[in-house]
């Protein structure tokens, strides 16, 4: 008869033969019992719902480990501060902060720093008094700067490693499945896209989430699924939901910005890229947002549409999409509340991670795929490199972001700056810090004038053809010293307070300490 | 375009929006307090700034005040083209400034350096508009000032313009009998791209050479509107390569696809060429070569 | 020349604003703030030193706050500042 007593010998021989136990109920601790509680209440006793100490105790976090943050919730976040607060307060020391970036409300990390709890930091930027006490020499270990790509391909391939990632969710359910905001749901704050984080939640030995809206399980759609997430830690507040996502940023009517702009929207019509099909990412300066007005008013008159917009999203972009000029939006990072609810909406608006949109080691990273890109900077050189981090001043005052990814990658790179701010000039004999090779940025468009790099001689004939007043960068840079004269070089020291790595994981640059007066 | 006298920031960087003519204003936007400041701000920024083609312009204060002789030196010593005269009245105002000029630029050797644009901003200077026109080799221009025009005519200024209508037409003409320029009014609603887009319209009708602007956002239109059709461009490059051909051949008389060519006719081509280099719609490398 | 406190500019971006005090001791002293002292201090100390000198004053301690003004700027709110202390009219 076929019964399975009659079928034990043969069970036996073949667990044997394939080397796996055999069947014995209530022996593997993975498959539990029968649990009878309604399934609501279960999802409150979630063991992976825990106090953020226990999060921590449990995550197995040691001193000298790597601890990752992400900036989606820009200068709204409370995370990182409530976090390392905590670290703090429990005892640990020389830990590296490894964040997608660090911005002014980062302020108390000085006190941590000096007390000896973060010893090591690597990001994409650094503002306010942060930045200054850096450049000033607060830290004996230099800071490691990667751009937005450098740092996803980095964590990718094992060079910067995460020991427990602490993210911040806008929502969360107790499983782990967590999202920058939440579908039909009402969440205290909303971030848009997780992009930076995802890279974290990937990769990092430990997953913590961090939210103060605990959804019903299950959190759909999630950014960050359950299967990367180890614990879940509810607080009352992760940020500011304003400065989270702010309303859409106003349209500039500063003359210099429009007058910048709507050259730049000449370069991008003009450059040869401005096609049926073409792609387009742009930065969120007041310069930056009128080129997409100019650009929007060119593309409805020669009826061309484009296939993607990427990056940082804006709620400038997000309105070209639903006009249906832009059919798809890739967003590594929501910049506005618009461009949040857009995600929210919109199915064609994809949330992608770091990876996906511009690490240099992944063929599909979007960057790849980039027609155009326009960027602003600090100061360029009369050989095409840009400064994006370090001000003029020598005092770390920015974040490389996407800058090397996309500059490097989109078949057309224009970067947008005035030839001076006040007295200060941004075409230089050469940039205060390297950040992204001249040999990646093509067009350099500024109030006096367009430079185009000499590598790209078929652009400036374009653009000479569409009358656009092309000039030598030279002329540019003297005009500038002509104008203010020539500056002191900056009182930096011996120290080096930073280091700024290429996307490929070498050493471009390295800053040094400023000295005061 | 209008540039405050008393505001650096601006003064330094007014040319790259490349307008036709610059004019830093020492009148109605600079406090009687700072007066002296924004003169010697004027007089610094023309002998330094770069501003390239464009024509500088300084407004002074009426003679009759204390400042008005401070600020025609001011503006003469610092080499500026052209000085513009607030609320003119009668042709003895434009002489009595050309005296002014004249010494002072006989001190400096340069007799003749600067001319005179006179602002007609009341009735009085509407009725006078041709004396004042001819009142001096210097004059350059005549331009109308609506907003002390209208209350001294006991109206306000309407989007439409008709309480104007008189003024603008006395200067149009007045200007084209005197072989000068004629400029219109500012026009102060930066919110209202499309009533200022009407306006020029109007202006360029009734013959106005230029628009008188207070912001850089404001320079695109001008040009826009002012700028002549691709079909009137063509038409233009054809009647002006007509006369280099007739030239070559020794011969007075040109024809352009069969057709007579007169003076008036040439001299309009011409202007509309100037006009669209101006307006950057060609260069001149597209037209001289 | 007698100086009294006397004082030209704004804190306008592009402008400086020059405050010129009878002088503590023998000399020119001049006391600036600036943005871009780092690369422009020396020289915008040395435009509002020259202009000083030729206004003949040999004399003042000068406050300078400088928001990125050009040396035209510079020399133009020196000059309006010394006319001022000085009750003085450089044009005749």
């Amino acid at each position: 008869m076929n019964k399975i007593a009659n079928r034990v010998k043969q069970i036996e021989a073949m667990a044997q033969k394939t080397g796996f136990p055999v069947y014995s109920e209530g022996k593997n601790p993975l498959v539990r019992g029968k649990i009878a509680t309604p399934r609501k209440e279960l999802q409150q006793a979630s063991p992976k719902l825990v106090s953020l100490e226990e999060a921590i105790r449990q995550s197995g976090l040691k001193d000298g480990m790597t601890i990752s943050f992400h900036h989606h919730f820009r200068s709204g976040d409370k995370v990182i501060n409530m976090v390392v607060d905590k670290l703090a307060e429990m005892g640990f020391k020389h830990l590296h902060l490894a964040a997608s970036s660090l911005i002014d409300v980062h302020e108390p990390l000085i006190a941590h720093i000096r007390n000896g709890i973060i010893s090591r930091i690597s990001t994409s930027g650094l503002r306010g008094a942060l930045g200054a006490a850096i450049s000033h020499g607060l830290m004996d270990e230099p800071v490691i700067f990667r751009s937005h790509g450098g740092r996803a391909a980095a964590i990718a391939n094992g060079e910067l490693h995460i020991d427990v990632a602490f993210l911040g969710a806008p929502s969360c359910d107790s499983l782990g499945n967590a999202c920058g905001y939440a579908q039909g749901e009402n969440v205290k704050s909303i971030c848009g896209s997780l992009g930076y984080a995802k890279v974290d939640a990937q990769y990092a030995d430990k997953v913590v989430i961090i939210t103060d809206s605990l959804m019903p399980y299950p959190n759909t759609p999630n950014s960050i699924s359950e299967r990367d997430v180890d614990f879940v830690v509810e607080v009352d507040s992760i940020g500011d939901a304003a400065k989270i996502s702010s309303g859409a940023i106003r349209d500039s009517k500063n003359p210099r910005d429009l007058l910048l702009a709507q050259t730049a929207a000449k370069v991008v019509i003009n450059g040869g890229y401005f096609q049926n099909g073409f792609s387009i990412q742009t930065g969120t300066g007041g310069a930056s947002l009128a080129v997409v007005k100019f650009i929007r008013e060119k593309m409805i008159e020669k009826n061309i549409k484009a296939s993607f917009a990427l990056g940082g999203i804006t709620t400038h972009m997000v309105k070209l999409h639903e006009e249906g000029l832009i059919e798809r939006l890739i967003d590594v990072q929501s910049f506005d509340r618009g461009a949040a609810e857009s995600l929210i909406n919109n199915r064609m608006h994809k949330e992608v991670s770091a990876n996906e949109y511009a690490s240099a080691l992944e063929i599909g990273s979007a960057v790849h795929w980039l027609d155009m890109v326009i960027l602003s900077a600090l100061e360029v050189d009369v050989n095409f490199n840009a400064n994006v981090l370090v001000g003029s001043d020598g005092v770390i005052r920015g974040a490389i972001g996407g800058h090397p990814d996309t500059a490097a990658d989109a078949a057309l790179s224009i970067i947008v700056c005035p030839l001076l701010r006040g007295r200060i000039p941004c075409v230089v004999d050469e940039v205060t810090t390297l950040i992204t090779p001249g040999t990646s940025v093509d067009v350099i468009v500024t109030d006096y004038g367009v430079a185009v790099n000499p590598n790209r001689p078929e652009i400036a004939e374009r653009l000479k053809v569409a009358h656009v007043n092309v000039v030598q960068i030279h002329d540019l840079k003297e005009k500038a010293r002509k104008i203010i004269g020539d500056a002191d070089p900056l009182p930096f020291g011996e120290r080096t307070v930073g280091i700024v790595m290429s996307r490929d994981g070498s050493v471009m640059d390295i800053v040094r300490n400023i000295k005061d007066k | 375009m209008f540039i405050p006298g008393n505001n650096p920031g601006m003064m330094q960087d007014a040319h790259v929006y490349a307008p036709d003519s610059i004019m830093l204003d020492l009148e109605d936007s600079v406090t009687l307090e700072e007066k002296d400041a924004a003169r010697l701000l004027v007089y610094n920024a023309l002998q330094s700034v770069d501003y390239g083609e464009i024509e500088m312009v300084v407004r002074i204060n009426p003679l009759g005040s204390p400042y008005g002789h401070k600020d025609v030196q001011a503006a003469v010593k610092a080499g500026a083209h052209v000085i513009r005269m607030p609320k003119t009245e009668t042709a003895e105002e434009v002489v009595e400034l050309e005296k002014a000029i004249e010494q002072i630029e006989t001190s400096l050797g340069c007799v003749g350096r600067t001319k005179i644009m006179a602002a007609i901003e009341s009735a009085q200077g509407v009725m006078n508009a041709f004396a004042i026109a001819t009142a001096s080799k210097r004059m350059m221009g005549i331009a109308l000032g609506a907003e002390d025009y209208c209350a001294n005519l006991k109206t306000s200024r309407s989007k439409e313009g008709a309480e104007l209508l008189y003024a603008r037409q006395t200067i149009v003409v007045a200007a084209r009998a005197a072989g000068i320029d004629a400029l219109d009014t500012v026009y102060s609603d930066l919110n209202d791209m499309d009533s200022f887009r009407a306006e020029l319209r109007l202006i360029k009708q009734l013959g106005f050479d230029g628009k008188s602007i207070i912001n850089p956002r404001q320079i695109e239109i001008v040009n826009e509107i002012f700028a002549p059709t691709q079909k009137e461009i063509e038409k233009a490059c054809a009647i002006l390569a007509g006369i280099k051909e007739a030239q070559k051949r020794g011969s007075g008389v040109i024809a352009v696809d069969g057709k007579m060519v007169d003076r008036p006719v040439v001299m309009r081509a011409q202007r509309c060429i100037d006009l669209a280099i101006a307006s950057g719609i060609i260069t001149k490398e597209d037209v001289y070569e | 020349m007698e100086i009294n406190t006397a004082s030209a500019g704004t804190l306008e971006s592009g402008d400086i604003l020059v405050e010129i005090i009878p002088a503590r001791q023998k000399g020119i002293e001049i006391i600036l703030s600036s943005a871009v002292s780092h690369q422009f201090g020396k020289q915008i100390k040395q435009v509002i030193f020259q202009t000083l000198s030729e206004l003949n004053v040999t004399d003042a301690t000068v406050h300078a706050t400088d928001k990125g003004a050009l040396d035209c700027t510079i020399r133009a709110r020196v000059t309006a500042a010394v006319c001022r202390a000085t009750k003085t009219d450089v044009w005749k």
